[in-house]
């Protein structure tokens, strides 16, 4: 069938990779996609156990205080029930992360609201609901912050001793020396609210128990090895009796990165109790109020120009909130702070950045991780720059960016080839920039829909920050099965974005056999190594590479020891496993990670290679403000990207635009409400993401620099989509309407409140 | 639970009968005692469209219809889309326009897509936004999504999309 992509991948005009591959590159099918298009694949919900009864969870309804008592009403006949409190917990209450300070269960003291308090299971589902209204828990409430503010005034300690999550301090050059003789000095605040992730599948686990067997939970989850890790920590167990199996999983974006820890921590220690597999499938409701969300920012830019807009010196202040319990704001704020400065050169940089605790639901990882927070900042900033320098925001940045050769913040040199200049000229192309900037500028004066352009750029960094690839030390490999397929083992997991796909081209490029040889294995703990979370876009970069030369490397095997030719078939290749397995007893090839040469980095000063590739874009939106009701259409999108060698073309399209997708609705519609830091709007009513009449046109392009240390050339994709729309979105708006807004995401209300401030007076003729 | 009255309704050509409370919603009947589970819950109130099925030849959020309402009906579910061992041509071109990632909203979009082409073979971009606008998918942001769709009724002229008859 041919497909009407008007939106086709433009690549290979500046594809300089020498290796030509059959399979890498090529748009072959979603590897589970027959099963998920015929309503067969299976999610955790439409998963059941023998004998399975059903979990559920009674919270805290108040921010902060100690737990008094809970009392059972009579009312409910409780030997029908499995009651679990923190006192059932074999091991020790925390979900182990980073730090130990979240426990799996309150006990005795509640930090936010809707925090897990007393775990309940029947086999009825309705009688449940029941029980749960007739548990009553007596608090004495304490003051609570809701606020970065609050938290940094410590007037109220909430967690350690001085609220603060963690904190970095980056220095370059001498910040302090510049202003005095500066041509130029800007200062901004821009905030960013939180975002939820809204994977259409709510979070849910089923865990079974037994004597012989320990814990085994099968979930929609991220990471299998940190639930395994978690797991370990909460029924004191040894790693052989922890078993953790993913589902097919819905959508994650980063929301079930940790907190299918505490799910399934939770619905294991109900099984234990019961006895009985145990099913906890949140509704939407419970899914919105209690689980993670986007960690909320304020950042302040201080910045020294000379006379012809060159930056001097950026001095960065960067906040934010992380909620009740350190889970991963220490490493949200890395990222944050690392992308916070802009793909520009600078020679004077100092950040100061901050995550403070508050009495919400400890902030988790989404997309983007601290980027999209950065990045916002920054990219509006510079529009805030060009417009105190009468500058035009393009030639600003131009005269900014990064080359090969310039030291970023981090005096990382960029080794890699960087072509900002080539990826902003295309965008200007593409969409026609200044044509249209110039047009809407004459049409706006008369008109009550004022339209805009906005640009932004950025980069982000591919895989762990810092040390972190080596820290995690990843395994992974492949093997071959009795029935003649490679199996790629891996503990990374699909959960929409393409692993299994991108993973199985890899494999078959790597070994030279045919895509439909290849599969994946279960991501089950008990089959598949650690080969490292699935997150900061690591896997077709870092993974891909294992997956990469654990095929070279069982070619290699195969050659030296059972008789493979230099050239071979499919069935020759498996004839020769056949013959390796013989002498071997299996086929397995597994690789460990190993960084790239040459790369050093600092924990202690925030000095060296923050990341070992970036992939760098420029985004264009085109918006009109209606001015009779202040609302916003992003009304077309351009995104040109350098994310080295594209492995599959449809799946890396389909990651920009999603990307995007969900990046207009953190721009413009999605906003949580909390109230005494419970979130009001926890319904699909009233936290609103772009349906398909929102989202514009997206066109993409992708310019292709492979990456020797990657997959098949590939850097990470996931991400960088959703750092560029807000900013290019809010100056888009400046362009339109000349005003320049802060803060995301901003609402109707909003454009409304500050045009009646301002006694703006517009044009009300109709558009 | 023998206790409460038959209700008969067709589903995906075959005729089924349940004995379930008459207010229990369709999407659990449909999940639970009929072992459909590819149509699915996201949100429980009609927002989201991921529980959409048809029925009698009307798009529905069966999270919202009491199963009494079925009484009668015809219902398809995705799983009713593909005859005879073949995909369904909505469904082979989101499987090769990338139509689908997660998965989660796809048996829901694609009885959306489905309701439209049967009474618009030929839908423009707008009415294609339109008619997928109760729909929501987080993955994709849509734009291959529409693409299937076009992919579809392109085939559709060469082909002619053969309902199934109990899909009316």
């Amino acid at each position: 069938m041919l497909c009407l992509n008007p939106h086709a991948i433009e690549a290979g005009q500046t594809m300089n990779t020498s290796e030509k591959t059959r399979i890498v590159g090529a748009p072959v099918l979603r590897k589970e996609g027959v099963q998920k298009l015929l309503g067969q694949a299976l999610y955790v919900d439409d998963i059941s156990r023998e004998g399975m009864i059903h979990g559920a969870t009674v919270r805290s309804t108040i921010p902060r205080g100690l737990i008094r008592s809970i009392h059972y009403d009579e009312r409910i006949d409780w030997d029908a029930f499995t009651v679990v409190t923190a006192a059932d917990i074999p091991g020790k209450n925390h979900i182990q992360l980073i730090f130990a300070d979240q426990p799996c269960l309150a006990d005795g003291v509640v930090n936010h609201c809707d925090e897990a308090i007393v775990l309940l299971a029947h086999a009825d589902k309705h009688k449940l609901r029941e029980a749960m209204a007739a548990v009553r828990i007596e608090y004495e409430a304490l003051p609570a912050v809701f606020t970065i503010e609050e938290s940094e005034r410590r007037e109220q300690i909430v967690w350690g001793t001085d609220n603060l999550l963690k904190s970095f301090l980056l220095e370059k050059g001498d910040v302090d020396t510049v202003w005095a003789n500066a041509a130029h000095v800007v200062e901004g605040e821009y905030r960013t609210g939180a975002q939820e992730h809204l994977y259409i599948e709510n979070n849910g686990m089923i865990a079974e128990w037994s004597e012989a067997e320990g814990v085994t939970v099968w979930g929609s989850l991220q990471c299998p090895y940190y639930v395994h890790k978690s797991l370990l920590a909460v029924f004191d167990l040894p790693e052989n009796k922890v078993r953790v199996i993913q589902t097919e999983t819905g959508g994650a974006f980063g929301g079930k990165e940790d907190f299918p820890s505490t799910l399934a921590a939770h619905a294991a220690l109900l099984a234990m109790k019961s006895g009985k597999p145990v099913k906890m499938v949140y509704d939407r409701m419970e899914d919105l109020a209690a689980t993670t969300k986007r960690h909320p920012s304020r950042i302040r830019h201080r910045t020294a120009l000379d006379k012809n807009g060159k930056l001097l010196a950026m001095d960065i202040d960067l906040a934010t909130d992380g909620g009740a319990y350190s889970t991963l704001s220490s490493t949200v704020l890395s990222r944050a702070t690392l992308h916070s400065p802009g793909p520009y050169v600078c020679p004077n940089v100092r950040i100061r950045s901050h995550a403070w605790a508050t009495n919400t639901v400890p902030y988790g990882a989404f997309r983007g991780f601290g980027a999209p927070q950065g990045i916002f900042a920054i990219e509006c900033h510079m529009d805030e720059i060009a417009v105190a320098l009468n500058m035009d925001p393009v030639e600003l940045r131009r005269g900014n960016f990064l080359h090969d050769g310039d030291t970023t913040a981090t005096e990382q040199v960029m080794r890699e080839p960087v072509i900002l200049d080539q990826l902003l000229e295309r965008a200007l192309k593409e969409s026609d920039f200044y044509a249209k900037r110039e047009h809407y500028a004459r049409e706006n004066a008369s008109s009550a829909v004022k339209r805009g352009m906005g640009l932004a750029a950025f980069y982000h960094g591919a895989g762990f920050t810092g040390s972190g690839e080596r820290y995690l030390n990843s395994i992974a490999g492949l093997d071959v099965t009795p029935q003649g397929k490679v199996r790629v083992l891996v503990a990374n997991t699909e959960f929409g974005q393409g692993t299994n796909t991108i993973l199985s081209q890899i494999a078959a490029e790597a070994i030279g056999i045919g895509y439909e040889d290849v599969e994946m294995a279960p991501a089950d703990t008990r089959v598949v190594p650690n080969s490292g979370p699935t997150v900061a876009s690591r896997t077709s970069m870092v993974v891909g590479k294992l997956i990469e030369r654990a095929g070279l490397q069982l070619v290699a095997w195969l050659r030296e020891e059972s008789g493979l030719e230099e050239r071979y078939s499919a069935s020759e290749f498996f004839a020769a496993c056949a013959r390796y397995g013989a002498a071997h007893g299996e086929v397995v090839s597994l690789c460990r990670y190993e960084a790239p040469p040459n790369i050093y980095w600092d924990d202690k000063t925030y000095r060296g290679e923050a990341y070992p590739a970036y992939a760098w874009s420029i985004h264009v939106a085109q918006v009109a403000v209606d001015t009779n009701t202040y609302s916003v259409q992003v009304e077309d999108f351009w995104a040109v990207q350098e994310v080295g060698r594209i492995l599959n073309p449809i799946l890396a399209g389909g990651q920009i635009e999603g990307g995007i997708a969900q990046a207009i609705g953190y721009a413009l519609y999605e906003k949580v409400i909390l109230q005494d830091g419970h979130m009001v709007n926890n319904q699909m009513t009233n936290y609103i993401m772009p349906t398909a009449e929102d989202v514009p046109p997206i066109h993409i392009f992708f310019e292709e620099i492979p990456f020797q240390h990657g997959g098949f050339g590939a850097k990470g994709i996931g991400e960088l989509p959703h750092d560029g729309p807000a900013p290019a979105i809010l100056n888009a708006i400046r362009d339109a309407t000349g005003v320049g807004y802060h803060a995301i995401p901003l609402m109707p209300e909003d454009i409304f409140a500050h045009f009646i401030a301002h006694e703006i007076n517009v044009e009300t003729v109709s558009a | 639970m023998s206790t409460f009255p038959a209700i008969r309704f067709n589903v995906n050509g075959e005729d089924r009968e349940v004995r379930v409370a008459p207010m229990k919603r369709l999407l659990d009947v449909l999940r639970e005692d009929l072992g459909l589970t590819g149509s699915k819950e996201g949100c429980g109130e009609g927002e989201c469209g991921s529980c959409s099925v048809r029925m009698n030849g009307e798009l529905v959020n069966s999270c919202l219809v009491p199963v009494l309402q079925a009484e009668g009906a015809s219902v398809q579910t995705v799983e009713g889309l593909a005859a005879a061992g073949k995909m369904h041509p909505l469904q082979e071109a989101f499987l090769q326009c990338g139509g689908a990632q997660c998965g989660i909203c796809t048996p829901g979009m694609l009885m959306a897509a489905t309701q439209l082409l049967s009474v618009n073979a030929h839908p423009t971009m707008t009415e294609i936004r339109e008619g997928l606008a109760g729909n929501l998918c987080r993955c994709t942001g849509f734009t291959r999504i529409f693409e299937s769709v076009i992919a579809a009724t392109a085939k559709n002229r060469e082909e002619r999309i053969e309902e199934p008859a109990h899909a009316r």
